[in-house]
């Protein structure tokens, strides 16, 4: 008698996984700042022998690996506030520089995490909900805004299971209409007219399933 | 002879009022002038509004001249670095007013302030919460809000280099904001590591042009640290 094979039992990437996943599109030759959380997973993901140039909002183009704690260089840290490394051809310019290459569409790709993106793009990731705390923004603003494209990597779902793939963002939006494509654990979407058009989804999930993981409508692959 | 290095701290922060708008250069612990913000604290001046990236970490420099009760409002961009418990302490106590401004807004406000520009329009933050009652504008289609010029009474500088000009370079990350402050105040004092003589700093090399410039204090300062 044959036996059924059994379903993929579907395994949601790791965070590491969804980095390396990112660093797949990220061809040679493009100018990419990197945001706090995961998208800073990116950059250890790129093949050796990709020239990908990183850049930091503090003013550095160039940006190279965490050093070796020998090696660290206490003057040279980027906008994550950790010590890291300038590869050959890296340069330093001063913060206003360093924001018009942002603001002025010079960088290929911003790369950041979200608490929610909506279906028309908006993206929410600079505030909480938190009552009586100065919420901080940072350059959230400037880099959803400002570079040719932004990508948003981060999880399907809040860890309480609630979606973050909207229609409209319930979170204080960073910028409106300006996210292209979004990694998740489960899926990379593109943002498009009619919404969220899925591209991929890990082995072993359906439309179905990544759709009761989604408050937004769901484009099905054509 | 022109002269601008002082041999104080005391001597560099001369005549700084209560109410001054002091721009204070730095991101995270690379290029803070560590020795003028103790040295404004011994100073004295009161109700100050305090433009810097941050709003101070840990119990030192801007967070103790914050818990003193000096500063009356913060412009800043990300006020809760891990260690920013001074401010939103005083935040939550309504003991400090707090203008939140989006980094690359913050670095060309100052900016435009010293190149003479008023005011201009960027798309970030438009539509957002940090873009209400700003007034906007369409421009190509992409709405814009109308960003003012942000000018100090005073900026406090950290450069690696300075002659007698003035003229000062920075290293690595210590750039930062302080290249784009020194260009935005009535006063602007600089701490610098090093001091050289006249004709000694290659003129390709010279970040800040010491037109900008009005007192500098040789602090050999050794490497970066938290305050």
């Amino acid at each position: 008698m044959m036996t059924e094979r059994a379903p993929v039992d579907p395994h949601p990437l790791t965070s590491k996984e969804m980095a390396t996943r990112v660093a797949v599109d990220i061809p040679e030759g493009w100018y990419v700042n990197l945001g706090i959380g995961i998208p800073t997973l990116i950059a250890d993901q790129m093949p050796s022998d990709r020239e990908v140039i990183f850049h930091s909002e503090n003013g550095i183009l160039g940006m190279g690996p965490v050093p070796r704690p020998e090696l660290v260089d206490p003057w040279l840290i980027n906008a994550g506030k950790q010590h890291i490394t300038l590869r050959a051809g890296g340069s330093f310019f001063h913060h206003a520089e360093s924001f018009a290459m942002i603001r002025g569409g010079h960088l290929d790709l911003s790369v950041l995490g979200a608490f929610e993106v909506a279906e028309n793009g908006d993206v929410a990731n600079w505030a909480t909900l938190e009552k009586d705390t100065a919420l901080g923004v940072g350059g959230a603003m400037d880099l959803a805004t400002g570079a040719k494209r932004l990508w948003i990597v981060m999880e399907h779902t809040t860890k309480d299971g609630r979606p973050r793939l909207v229609r409209r963002c319930s979170y204080p939006l960073t910028a409106l209409g300006t996210v292209k494509r979004v990694y998740t654990n489960l899926a990379v979407l593109e943002v498009v007219p009619q919404g969220f058009a899925v591209t991929e989804m890990i082995p072993g999930m359906t439309l179905d399933s990544l759709q009761s993981r989604t408050e937004a409508k769901l484009v099905p692959p054509s | 002879m022109i002269n601008k290095f002082v041999s104080s701290v005391a001597e560099a922060l001369e005549g700084i009022a209560d109410g001054s708008v002091v721009l204070v250069g730095g991101f995270g612990e690379v290029g803070q002038p560590l020795a003028l913000i103790d040295g404004l604290i011994e100073q004295g001046a009161r109700e100050l509004i305090l433009v810097h990236n941050n709003a101070g970490v840990g119990q030192l420099g801007l967070a103790r001249l914050l818990a003193l009760g000096r500063v009356r409002k913060v412009i800043c961009s990300f006020p809760r670095s891990s260690g920013s418990i001074v401010f939103q302490q005083l935040y939550k106590e309504r003991k400090v007013e707090l203008e939140l401004v989006p980094q690359g807004t913050l670095a060309e406000r100052i900016r435009a302030a010293g190149a003479g520009i008023a005011g201009f329009y960027t798309a970030t933050a438009a539509g957002t919460q940090l873009g209400e009652r700003k007034e906007t504008r369409e421009f190509d289609g992409r709405s814009c809000v109308l960003e003012t010029a942000l000018r100090g009474d005073v900026a406090l500088v950290e450069a690696w280099s300075a002659d007698r000009w003035g003229n000062l370079n920075y290293k690595e990350s210590g750039r930062n904001f302080n290249p784009v402050m020194a260009t935005a105040a009535k006063l602007t004092v600089v701490q610098a590591q090093h001091m050289v003589e006249l004709g000694q700093m290659d003129p390709e090399g010279i970040v800040t042009p010491g037109i900008f410039v009005n007192r500098v204090v040789h602090i050999p300062n050794g490497i970066p640290t938290v305050p």
